[in-house]
């Protein structure tokens, strides 16, 4: 079925009886060509990929609870491509267009909102840093702009700017940078992937995998074998866990960020502005709330909660550089697990059991990444080649000392 | 224009409103009068004012659905001007003289809004119809449809105004604490101060006592709103109880720790001086007893949200506790007995009830008509309730006139804080309500918040979860008679056929959105929740989730159960974001270091900056200088001319003492320390264990078991976090101790040809270039016997030493050395300075040791030991830190002397293409260098080390610079180094 | 979260600063034949369980110790407070 401003209005005028389940709910078959593990943003991206860009007719996503109940379904939204180095510009890129393009190509209005992504520049060494990082942007193809305060202050009169702790110096912009209504991400990929044929198996969840002579066979599920001739795992924070039965250890930790939302306000914040110098970004959904984050909680943790110290850090940034938020009022906080890499870097990689191909590592970056981390993956699966702009994704780069490693704080997941 | 008198028409007898104040308040402009004990909404109500808002999508008129926390709809604007709240809810907002209210999310007046031009298109702007359009053409999203959706969407305005209002933060510890202090929470306090525990017992209510505050039956002898008083008077007399009324808890957290917000003034109309608006409590309880309380639920049935129409236990607290009758003319829409509480109560305050219950065996009165097997099928009124359409038993229908229409569902407990940990409520069918199940560590539960609905059973369960949870061996206070009633409930949910029968009130979703959630495949309880709305409003759905959940398991074949509950999260009722950052905002947002010499800086006009929290001064501007540049032209010229002076006591410094000191060194340094001799210093490079640069900085050697580590301002922490991670877990048994003593020296740095003539006439000892070498170091003393430091090292590039004094002498030693250096006119120097004299130099710092650099980048491969093991110098020697080809540190000049050479620009070759694919290295640090008369930089480049003298293009696309480069050695200024040897 | 530490007694986490797995302990001998592989795999691999880690906390605004605490990673319960220096010591460091 496809969706248009005529087919909503027709529905309206005919008691809504014509719509249909947006995916179907399919027993699972005995064999597929390739199963997705992992129901979340990027699995069913690659579903979707696989299908329609890779010409796979026989795959499956499969998904222990509800699809798009991952870090899809609890993020603050962001997209954009302002990264710096070579390993990760080209790629985020690439997803930045895909995003662009992404209505069109699910005909599902997930409401890409290019409000433009601002980072304040609060010291001449973070000025030093943003121009390097703009210039790699320009460099890569993006776009990135410089402002200064005066321009900012035009964008965000209520800006601290008069008594501020860490004085605003400029900053660094990317006006095709914004928001998406994440959800609905989830949502269009699936129906999208479905339309294509996909199978996405809801309430299954893989308690094993059938590897025979170093061959990845299948999944053991909860509702039974199902066989595969490759099997890709893309299930976030949850990836040591999934890996551990396959033997393998990750290159990585799981933490908890705490994320939040104010209640719903008439519009203030026209885009995502982060602050440089505590931990607080913020945008403001279509709805009206404002939804903002900050800092890791800081510790392993699969709770999908946190604690009080990072929400009172959170809105102390919040009130340093906007003192008009004191009256707004935080409407509900949430815990995502983050699957935090040693380098902050994303790994999209064969694993060493023939059959067994892995994407995960994306700390808290994933969202923005959903439609490249898809497209890439489904091109390893289908042509078993990194896609071009993930080739540095690889599992051996810690071992061969080529991380990729924005922050530059090394094998400190948590400070990525 | 003169306003009509305050009446106050619907106010009846009795209630706890103090009729003996009068307090005036405004709302859209209109003047009214209430009392104290009032809240706005039922202020409101009593002047005849039942539309105090606009729903969130459709702009319906609404009124209070409830009197409580959990309202949805009668959602203002409270106060004016930089204090402006957006969203309060009426039904919680303590009425104070001149409280001025307005209502919110309209376009035109509340009366007549003209987005309700939504409502009559609501049959297009069903649950998720902007999935499905909006797309075409594709520019028009963001340039059309979604401004006009965003300027639609939201509720109430921010002021625009930075918060004038003060917020604390405290700690509270307890043996106790108990939330909620209705029945169950007074009787837990009792029973739990009686016994001596120390006991906080938070209600989020101004009037402590909950229901009891709200019915009309007695407890032994008393009222229950008595009893409760007297209860608080005891609790209030106890010195081991503290009573936070006005206080919400809003979240349970690991350990027994929970968050709480005590409103201190917002009962006023401004707070008093020196107090603040409110107070973030972080509690800290051995145990807690939740006694939360159960929350009424309603009715869904076709236009069941025009103002009037509320919970028929909110009817009752405005008539009880307020003295309120909406109306005159009241209808119960129930499905239980307390339904026929309400309607009790009502009757014998003069109200005529009539009660319509879907129970076919409905109990019966001699006071009230009871329509047993009705149901609400549609009501009527624009801008208010006018009629209610029933249909009864025989099918036959029936229009009731009544403009107040309580609907009773049943009780929700209030399972909330039970779930903050991921727990889940478990269904208990006698109550058809959830329950709690899985606790947070440390809590018990009470009362109607455990489904013990019945004053006697809260009473009791109250006095029991306290002795539970403390562990209590002496006897139980007496448990005062009360009402006992059982809950006969028979589950209903919404009345078959109905469409535009509301479940979620502000976020506008029907039974109609629930039906086309299942129907497209939504059919997770999450699902349902983020493709329609539902319970994703400000109330976090306390009246609605319940409803849509019991009608999608209808639809989908399922218990209740199976289809199960949503995630509750924290905060209980929405939080003030000052409130959660308290003082920390304006410059006291961060701590601020100061120097022992900020003083005497701040007195020569230092211009400071921000380094790692300190405050550094960044230059000392002279009259008659005009930019910065100027002034730190001079400075360096000076400070190479002649003598400078730079405070460097930001610097991390570690004391290392012990037998194993030298060894120690070995192991955190790449480069080798142990054949160190005593009074000599080093460069040391530290690593990662990655192999990547972490630090740098110095070690001094002071005595064979004793050196002093020096670290960069930013990193003192890390390092010695590091150092001593070191020392603990990997090497624990070496005889080595670790001080950090960053604070408890204050350093300076005398740089300069003359720089010797200075210390001479400070220092004790001789420092000739004989008797201090370069890079001596000695503990002397200085000004005829203070302890003191001294070491020969050089940033700068000049004859330098950094003298260290104790803290307390610092301010003194500068004034000493300025006096000691007048003949020579020595001068200051800031940040920006020494970061002049470092990159003429060709030193590394913050922006060359940005964490993904190697030894080998900052061409120091060859001081990774082989020899010995350190940190680091294992991964270091994997392949990908060792390309031939890998970025070198070098030097960066202008070809044309006029041209700068910005930090951040890229490297390119000279006739190559410009671009990501063909990018040779960047700028990481530039600066003008008064000793030369140009820019110059320091860069990373592919193999620079072979490239020294090749012109390049450096572009920063970004800034707007392409300019002609010569690549050169990153020593600009005296390369063999023979100035700081002299 | 509150740390019950084995000198100080009961502390809040938010005095302390979080480093990760305890094995961070057990570093490779630097002069074993595999010491590439096994410094890759002491430094980058994890085991990231969703249960009981012994992770390493320091007091950082306290008496700087290193802990080693056995915490739960789902429900962040804590079972046991260590001082490293001791569990060092019991694992053979010198």
């Amino acid at each position: 079925m496809r969706y248009s401003a005529f087919r909503v209005i027709k529905e309206a005028l005919t008691g809504h009886k014509g719509w249909k389940p947006a995916w179907r709910d399919p027993v699972p078959a005995a064999q597929y060509d390739i199963v997705v593990v992992g129901g979340g943003g990027h699995g069913l991206a690659t579903a979707h990929y696989l299908a329609k860009e890779f010409g796979q007719a026989r795959v499956a996503v499969i998904e222990k609870g509800w699809i798009g109940g991952g870090n899809v379904g609890r993020n603050t939204t962001i997209i954009r491509s302002n990264y710096l180095l070579d390993g990760n510009e080209p790629f985020y890129e690439f997803s930045l267009k895909l995003w662009e393009n992404l209505e069109q190509d699910l005909n599902y209005n997930a409401m890409v909102s290019q409000r433009g992504i601002l980072n304040l520049i609060h010291s001449d060494g973070q000025r030093d840093a943003f121009t390097r990082r703009g210039n790699a942007m320009i460099l890569n193809g993006a776009d990135a702009d410089i402002l200064s305060t005066e321009d900012i202050k035009k964008r965000y009169p209520f800006l601290n700017t008069d008594d501020a702790r860490f004085p605003i110096k400029g900053g660094l912009a990317q006006h095709r940078g914004g928001t998406v209504r994440h959800d609905a991400v989830a949502w269009g990929y699936a129906r999208s992937a479905d339309s294509h044929g996909v199978d996405i198996i809801q309430n299954c969840e893989v308690t094993g995998f059938r590897i025979e002579d170093g061959v990845c066979k299948g999944v053991e599920t909860t509702r039974g074998f199902i066989g595969a001739k490759k099997v890709g795992c893309a299930v976030a924070g949850n990836s040591s866990r999934l890996m551990a039965l396959a033997n393998m250890r990750l290159p990585m930790e799981s933490h908890v960020l705490q994320a939040f939302v104010s209640e719903g306000l008439k519009p203030v914040l026209p885009g995502v502005i982060t602050f440089g110098a505590g931990h607080f970004y913020c945008s403001q959904s279509d709805k009206g709330g404002l939804v903002f984050g900050g800092d890791l909680d800081g510790y392993n943790s699969y709770a999908q909660r946190g604690n009080l110290p990072a929400v009172e850090d959170v809105c102390e940034g919040a009130m340093a550089i906007f003192p008009m938020l004191g009256r707004a009022r935080l409407l509900r906080m949430w815990g995502g697990i983050m699957d935090m890499s040693m380098d902050g870097s994303p790994i999209i990689d064969k694993t060493h059991i023939d059959g067994l191909y892995f994407n995960g590592g994306w700390c808290y970056g994933g969202f923005k990444a959903t439609p490249a981390s898809g497209f890439a993956f489904a091109h390893l699966l289908a042509k078993d080649e990194p896609h071009p702009t993930a080739t540095a994704y690889r599992f051996d780069r810690f071992e061969k000392g080529r991380m990729i490693d924005e922050k530059g704080m090394g094998n400190q997941p948590n400070l990525h | 224009m003169k306003q009509k008198s305050m009446t106050q028409t619907n106010r009846i007898a009795g209630g706890q409103v103090d009729r003996s104040t009068t307090l005036k308040f405004s709302f859209d402009g209109k003047q009214y009068a209430g009392h104290d004990g009032d809240t706005l909404a039922s202020a409101l109500l009593a002047n005849g004012v039942r539309l105090m808002g606009r729903s969130f999508k459709y702009h319906r008129p609404r009124g209070p659905l409830t009197a409580g926390s959990e309202e949805p709809n009668a959602l203002v604007q409270l106060r004016i001007g930089a204090r402006q709240e957006p969203n309060t809810r009426a039904t919680t907002a303590e009425l104070f003289d001149g409280l001025t209210a307005t209502s919110q999310n309209r376009l035109g007046s509340l009366s007549f809004d003209l987005l309700a031009i939504n409502d009559r298109l609501s049959n297009f702007l069903t649950a998720g119809f902007y999935y499905k359009t909006f797309m075409w053409p594709k520019a028009f999203w963001e340039k059309v449809y979604e401004p006009i959706i965003r300027n639609a969407a939201g509720l109430g305005s921010l002021s625009l105004h930075d918060d004038p209002d003060v917020y604390e933060k405290g700690f509270l510890h307890c043996d106790l604490l108990i939330i909620g202090a209705g029945p169950a929470g007074l009787m837990a306090a009792l029973t739990a101060g009686r016994s001596g525990a120390d006991v906080i017992l938070a209600d989020e209510d101004f009037r402590m006592g909950g229901r009891l505050n709200a019915e009309t039956f007695a407890i032994g002898d008393a009222s229950g709103a008595d009893w409760a008083a007297a209860t608080v008077a005891e609790l209030t007399s106890m010195p081991n109880v503290r009573l936070l009324p006005r206080t919400t808890v809003i979240g349970a957290f690991d350990h027994g720790i929970y968050g709480a917000v005590e409103r201190i003034s917002d009962h006023l109309a401004t707070p008093a001086p020196d107090k603040p608006r409110q107070i973030l409590w972080r509690i800290y309880t051995q145990k807690t007893v939740l006694a939360a309380g159960a929350i009424e639920r309603p009715i869904a049935f076709e236009n069941n949200d025009r103002p009037g129409i509320m919970t028929a236990s909110a009817l009752r607290t405005y008539a009880n506790r307020f003295g309120v009758a909406v109306d005159q003319r009241n209808a119960i829409f129930t499905n239980n007995d307390d339904g026929h509480r309400t309607a009790t109560d009502l009757h014998a305050k003069g109200v005529k009830v009539t009660v319509i219950d879907t129970r076919t065996d409905a109990p019966k009165s001699q006071d009230y008509e009871v329509l047993a097997g009705a149901q609400v099928v549609n009501t009527m009124g624009r801008l208010g309730l006018t009629f209610a359409q029933v249909r009864l038993q025989g099918g036959s229908e029936r229009t009731i006139e009544c403009s107040a229409l309580g609907t009773s569902g049943g009780w929700n407990p209030n399972v909330h804080m039970t779930c903050h940990q991921r727990g889940r409520p478990t269904w208990n069918a006698d109550l058809a309500a959830f329950v709690p199940n899985d606790l947070p560590y440390g809590m018990t539960v009470a009362g109607a918040a455990m489904g013990d609905l019945s004053t006697a059973g809260a009473l009791a369960g109250g006095a029991k979860a306290a002795q539970t949870a403390l562990g209590l061996t002496t006897p139980l206070p007496t448990i005062p008679d009360a009402e006992d009633a059982p809950v006969n409930i028979t589950p209903f949910w919404y009345v078959a056929g109905s469409n535009r029968a509301w479940v979620d009130q502000q976020n506008d979703v029907t039974v109609k959105d629930v039906k086309l959630s299942h129907q497209e495949g939504f059919r997770s309880v999450e699902h349902l929740k983020r493709y329609t709305t539902l319970g994703m409003a400000t109330d976090q759905g306390k009246t609605a989730n319940m409803g849509g959940l019991a009608i999608m398991a209808e639809l989908a074949g399922k218990t209740i159960p199976e289809v199960g509950t949503t995630i509750f999260r924290p905060p209980y009722t929405p939080v003030a974001i000052g409130a959660f950052a308290g003082r920390h905002r304006g410059q006291d947002f961060h701590p601020k270091r100061l120097t022992p010499t900020h003083n005497w800086a701040a007195e020569q006009g230092a211009v400071f900056v921000e380094v790692g929290n300190w405050m550094r001064a960044q230059w000392f501007p002279r009259a008659g200088e005009t930019t910065w540049r100027e002034s730190v032209d001079r400075e360096v010229m000076a400070t190479r001319g002649s003598v400078g002076v730079c405070d460097v006591t930001t610097l991390g410094k570690v004391d290392v003492q012990g037998a194993d000191a030298a060894t120690f060194l070995n192991k955190i340094y790449c480069n080798g320390f142990a054949k160190l001799p005593v009074g000599k210093v080093r460069y040391g490079l530290m690593l990662r264990e990655d192999g990547i640069a972490m630090d740098d900085g110095t070690a001094a050697r002071l005595a064979e078991d004793h050196f002093v580590v020096t670290t960069t301002t930013a990193n003192a922490l890390p390092v010695y976090r590091h150092m001593e991670f070191v020392r603990q877990c990997l090497v624990p048994d070496m005889d080595v101790q670790l001080i950090s003593t960053t604070e408890s020296w204050a350093q300076y740095a005398v740089a300069g040809p003359n720089a010797r003539r200075v210390l001479e006439k400070i220092v004790d000892q001789d420092i000739s270039n004989d008797a201090f070498p370069f890079m001596a170091c000695a503990d002397i003393t200085v000004c005829g016997g203070l302890r003191a430091r001294l070491f020969r090292i050089s940033f700068s590039g000049e004859l330098a030493y950094e003298i260290a004094v104790p803290t307390a002498y610092g301010d003194a030693l500068i004034r000493r050395i300025m006096q000691a250096g007048a003949e020579f006119d020595i001068t200051p120097y800031g940040t920006e300075a020494l970061g002049v004299m470092r990159i003429e130099k060709g030193h590394a710092a913050g922006n060359e040791l940005n964490g993904t650099t190697s030894a080998q980048n900052l061409g120091m491969g060859r001081m990774v030991s082989t020899k010995k093991d350190s940190i680091g110098a294992v991964l270091s020697r994997r392949e990908g830190l060792n390309t031939d080809d890998d970025l070198r540190q070098v030097g960066i000049k202008p070809v044309d002397p006029a041209d700068k050479t910005p930090a951040g620009a890229h490297l390119m070759a000279a006739d190559g293409p410009v671009d990501a694919a063909h990018d040779q290295g960047y700028v990481t640090s530039a600066c003008y260098s008064p000793t030369l008369g140009h820019h110059i930089a320091l860069a990373f480049l592919k193999d620079g080390v072979n490239r020294i003298g090749e012109q390049m293009r450096l572009v920063s696309p970004l800034t707007g610079v392409d300019v002609a480069v010569e690549i050169c050695s990153a020593h600009f200024v005296d390369p063999e180094g023979v100035r700081l040897r002299g | 979260m509150i740390i019950n530490h084995p000198l100080l007694g009961p502390r809040d986490s938010a005095e302390f600063t979080y480093m990760g797995d305890a094995r961070l302990m057990d570093r490779p001998d630097p002069d074993a034949p595999d010491a590439a592989a096994a410094f890759y795999d002491y430094a980058y691999l994890r085991d990231n369980p969703a249960g009981w880690h012994r992770e390493l906390w320091f007091h950082e605004a306290g008496d700087r110790s290193w802990l080693v605490v056995t915490r739960n990673t789902v429900t962040h319960e804590i079972s046991a407070v260590e001082l490293a220096s001791d569990v060092a010591r019991a694992q053979g460091r010198t």
